[in-house]
């Protein structure tokens, strides 16, 4: 047990804060978004005193709480972070007032009739399952965070999206809860073999057989490939991110996609790691698959926020390569790219939304030449799209690079298909760019109202600390390797897979 | 002549149904005796307080493993857990019952012999509701707990015909689309009157192959009769037709929907959580204690119904557009997931089946109660297009009710998934890991209705159509409250009737 709970405080605090706005009044939601943007900065706040009680030399895992809950099932409500978590946590608690502050006014668009204090209930709603499911430590409790943060965010984009969005929000509830119903009976057949507990530390220790391995491990691979997504289950993800409202899409893809690479650096790997040897192959393929597929998907769309969804997919290829070569110079750069990607890719998502939300559509052919009307948001457009396809001396470039590294070492045809991934992402990055804010000005533009105003103050406090981020870990990634290398050092020693780079990162 | 010994009584064991009975007793004299005017308030009283007495006794036998009556009456554990339970779920189905505020006049029809459309049936209209529902569903009750504790074939027997003549009535008093309400009873009574000619056909073979119709001589007689196997396996099929028929599994479950349709709703939430309670835990006793020897023999076919019956379920929930016949194929496919876990045939079968028919309970009463209060100028409106945008106008009822429908989809933090894991950790833990890949690729296909429901009532704009939500009166409000809140709280902290189950899961022998 830790002094203060820490990890606890954390996943209960946004839960307080959902209560405390939902029961706001509808009449008052200038003042709903005053308390969600406050509780989510002290929630941001508490994150960083996690991050500073945390000790990058210590041991693999830090910070437990546990009490218990179902003594019959030898469940218990126990939180821990390692390396891996505490990143994403960190990340987690900064994206969210961003979101809060970039939806300002996405809850009031296009009609009034829709509640203020709901959508921003949601959000920390949501801040609170994202919370949970990393900070879990018991494979009952990550198995609640996973399933229950479908429902917020099956009601964000169901009630607050765009077009389709029924649609859009019934296919990304149904998907995941495909996954995680086979992934429930794959925990069930954990507990059984693990000898009626879902404790993870217990779990590690357990002997079990390969057969019973295998089928658990694709249990729990099919919920998370689902989630992550990989081809061929990536269908939702471009319907739920064109449809939700652009704050809502930076959590989709900036977080909760995470929570799959997350569950198979932390579950399947040292749970099952003969049958992660097994699969490896086929996992490997299919995210190699992904990054092409779904690149080639994306130079073609003609709709920004569909886009950045298939991008989105791509970059997830790019982790499920640097998982499953198993280096640890490809693992650390994995994780590393999970965070670069949530950074780098919101910005993306944002700066599109900001876009969207002047146009008034998201469809590249109502663009052209903006940038001649607003200069300063094609400008951070561009920055975005550069962090996107890994140019050098931003964030996403150390991840990328470390990953292609590792893999290199550890299997080469991957390594080189995976390549072509980048070449694949300047093509979609720059020919986007290049048809929404270069060239000729598209003469429509010039009659919509909103295509005059360039960023605003809250718009630029929205992006700036992004853009700070993206630069600083591209030049300076070693807070976040300290903490990274370790853990996934220690996750792939269950895999006792010899290791020809177990040497730490280097910027 | 031979001495006559009369066999012992243990009162106290016997209490709750003694009580049940006295109650519905006196309930048909206050029908005979009592001015109208004093009928409805006396009744209720009555009710009320008999299953709140019942209950006390209940909780007060805990721990009691007698076998009393002759060898007739077993209190044990799995009795008196599935009693407290049929007896919470009595009280507040009589608060629904109970409640005239949806409908002016009560649910019910004044005098149900009267032809439908005829003068005297018009002039009826806004009479209000006959008090008699009362002592019938006493009367079911005291059927249902009896056949809970039934020792014997023919005290079972007995015990079905008591609760199931009620229930056919019950069915048949619905005030508005009366028709449809007497097709249902209708279909009910000859179902239900094929099935218990089933069931009593199996009894006379079982005492045929044993030469008695108690359970113990039963389990007894499989090794030592001489008689031809065949007869046990017979009575066998047939005693499990006849009870599969009462918790509606696949392929006996074609009355469900058209009988949950047509009664009124009340009654409907009163039959879904009750009948399969004592269904369920008749079914338990005559599995674990008569046949328990055979268990190889009939669990891969009760298996093979268990995965029939949740696939039925869930694929035929998919299309329907009534909420009341969407809730019974929920209501076969839960059965089907009760049946997985009693597939386990040891005491966590037993336990994690109680628990899940306690956990279902709560929320299809809530749900049937929630469904009370959505009306239109025709009485109910139970068609789901009639509930688009209903989260607009009624926030809080449509929360309730998207809360009971992620409930039934199993998402965690409500019992629903805290049942299922529970049902399906036993399969799995006793090695039927079919069973388990069935349950889950049928929670898969009957989320999608649940889904449904929530998509149209709260991503769907409210059209002319769409019906209107009358303010509950304290009656269906309590009711809902309970469920509601026993949802949430078996979701989160299972943990105590978890242990209260498991240790009451102990057959006497």
């Amino acid at each position: 047990m830790s002094e203060f709970p820490y990890l606890t405080v954390l996943t209960v605090a946004p839960l307080v804060g959902a209560v405390v706005v939902a029961l706001l009044p509808r009449s008052r939601p200038e003042l709903a978004k005053r308390v969600a943007l406050g509780w989510s900065l002290a929630v941001l706040a508490l994150a960083v005193a996690t991050w500073v009680a945390f000790d990058p030399g210590g041991e693999r895992f830090q910070l437990r709480d546990s009490y218990p809950w179902i003594p019959h099932w030898g469940v218990n409500f126990t939180f821990a972070a390692d390396g891996i978590a505490l990143v994403m946590l960190g990340l987690i608690a900064l994206l969210v007032p961003v979101v809060i502050l970039a939806s300002w006014h996405d809850a009031e668009r296009p009609d009034a009739k829709r509640s203020v204090p709901a959508f921003f209930s949601l959000i920390l709603a949501l801040e609170f399952t994202m919370i949970g499911v990393f900070a879990a430590a018991d494979v009952f409790l990550f198995y609640v965070f996973f399933e229950i943060m479908l429902v917020p965010m099956y009601f964000l984009i169901g009630s607050y999206g765009g077009a389709r969005r029924q649609y859009a929000a019934v296919k990304f509830f149904l998907y995941a809860l495909v996954g995680g119903l086979f992934m429930l009976a794959a925990v069930i057949g954990l507990w059984v073999v693990g000898g009626n507990t879902l404790d993870w530390q217990a779990l590690t220790q357990a002997e079990i057989a390969i057969e019973t391995q295998r089928w658990l491990f694709l249990g729990f691979f099919l919920a998370f490939a689902i989630k992550a997504p990989f081809f061929p289950f990536h269908t939702w993800l471009p319907d739920a991110g064109g449809a939700a409202p652009a704050g809502v899409a930076v959590l989709l893809v900036g977080v909760l996609d995470k929570v799959a690479t997350f569950g198979i650096l932390r579950y399947s790997l040292p749970l099952f790691p003969e049958a992660s040897r097994w699969f490896a192959p086929v996992a490997l393929a299919l995210a190699v698959i992904g990054i092409l597929y779904a690149a080639l998907l994306a130079v073609g769309q003609n709709d920004l926020k569909r886009l950045v969804a298939y991008t989105s997919i791509a970059h997830f290829g790019f982790i499920g390569v640097g998982i499953f070569v198993f280096t640890t110079q490809a693992g650390t750069g994995a994780v590393l790219y999970m965070v670069n990607h949530g950074l780098a890719t919101g910005l993306l998502f944002l700066v599109v939304g900001m876009l969207v939300a002047r146009r008034g559509s998201a469809l590249i052919s109502d663009f052209g030449g903006a940038g001649k009307m607003v200069p300063l948001l094609a400008g951070v457009l561009l920055f975005a799209g550069m962090a996107s396809l890994s140019l050098p001396g931003l964030a996403p470039f150390i991840s990328e690079f470390l990953v292609l590294a590792g893999a290199f070492s550890a299997n080469k045809p991957v390594a080189v298909l995976s390549t072509l991934g980048i070449i694949l992402a300047a093509a979609y990055v720059l020919w986007m760019i290049q048809r929404t804010t270069h060239g000729t000005l598209n003469p429509t533009l010039t009659s919509v109202e909103g295509m005059k105003r360039d960023l605003s103050l809250r718009e630029k406090v929205v992006v700036a600390p992004m853009i700070a981020l993206i630069v600083l870990f591209g030049f300076y990634p070693k807070p976040l390797t300290d903490v990274i290398n370790p853990a996934v050092e220690a996750t792939l020693s269950h895999l006792e897979v010899t290791d020809s780079t177990s040497t730490e990162a280097q910027p | 002549m031979t001495d006559f010994t009369l066999p012992s009584i243990d009162y106290r064991a016997i209490s709750p149904m003694v009580i049940l009975f006295g109650a519905a007793c006196l309930g048909v004299l206050v029908e005979a005796v009592l001015p109208r005017r004093l009928r409805y308030p006396i009744q209720l009283g009555l009710s009320l307080v008999a299953v709140l007495a019942a209950f006390g006794m209940v909780i007060s036998l805990a721990g009691t493993e007698v076998v009393t009556a002759g060898g007739a009456v077993a209190v044990d554990g799995p009795a008196l857990f599935l009693q407290g339970a049929l007896l919470v779920f009595g009280f507040v189905g009589l608060l629904l019952i109970a409640d005239r505020r949806p409908e002016p006049g009560g649910a019910f029809v004044d005098q149900a012999a009267i032809p439908v459309g005829s003068q005297a049936d018009l002039r009826q209209a806004s009479a209000p509701s006959a008090t008699e529902v009362f002592p019938l569903a006493l009367f079911s009750l005291t059927g249902m707990a009896l056949f809970l504790t039934a020792n014997d074939l023919l005290t079972m027997f007995v015990a079905l015909e008591v609760l199931s003549l009620p229930l056919y009535l019950m069915c048949a008093l619905a005030r508005r689309r009366r028709l449809l309400s007497q097709e249902a009873a209708v279909k009910y009574f000859l179902l239900g009157a094929y099935s218990s000619a089933f069931f009593l056909f199996g009894v006379v073979l079982a005492y045929g192959f044993a030469g008695s119709v108690s359970f113990n001589e039963i389990n007894r007689a499989v090794d030592e009769s001489t008689m031809h196997q065949g007869l046990l396996y017979a009575s066998l099929a047939l005693i499990a037709i006849g009870l599969l028929f009462k918790v509606a599994a696949a392929p006996f479950h074609v009355w469900a929907p058209d009988v949950y349709q047509g009664a009124p709703t009340p009654v409907t939430g009163f039959m879904a959580a009750c009948t399969k309670i004592a269904a369920f835990g008749a079914l338990l006793r005559v599995l674990y204690v008569a046949f328990q020897q055979l268990a190889w023999d009939w669990l891969p076919v009760l298996g093979t119904i268990a995965v029939l019956t949740m696939l039925v379920g869930a694929v035929l929930a998919v299309t329907q557009t009534d909420i009341k016949r969407l809730l019974a194929y929920s209501s076969i496919a839960n059965a089907g997931f009760v049946l997985v876990g009693m597939l386990a045939i040891d005491q966590s079968g037993a336990s994690t089946a109680m628990f899940y028919l306690a956990a279902y309970g709560f929320t299809v009463l809530a749900a049937f109660g929630a469904i009370t209060l959505i009306r239109d100028q025709d009485g109910e409106s139970t068609h789901l297009s009639r509930w688009a945008g209903l989260g607009k106008r009624s926030p809080l009822l449509a929360g309730l009710f998207t809360l009971l429908m992620l409930a039934l989809a199993g998402i965690p933090l409500t019992s629903g998934f805290t049942a299922k894991f529970a049902v399906f950790s036993a399969a799995l833990s006793a090695g039927e890991a079919w069973l388990v890949i069935a349950g889950v690729l049928s929670s898969l296909i009957i989320a999608f209705p649940y889904l449904r429901v929530v998509v149209m009532m709260w991503l769907s704009e409210p059209g002319e159509a769409t019906a209107t939500v009358v303010r509950p009166g304290v009656l269906t409000a309590t009711a809902l409250g309970v469920g509601a809140l026993a949802t949430v709280a078996l979701g989160i902290v299972p943990g105590p009737v978890l242990d209260l189950a498991h240790n009451a899961a102990v057959f006497i022998p």
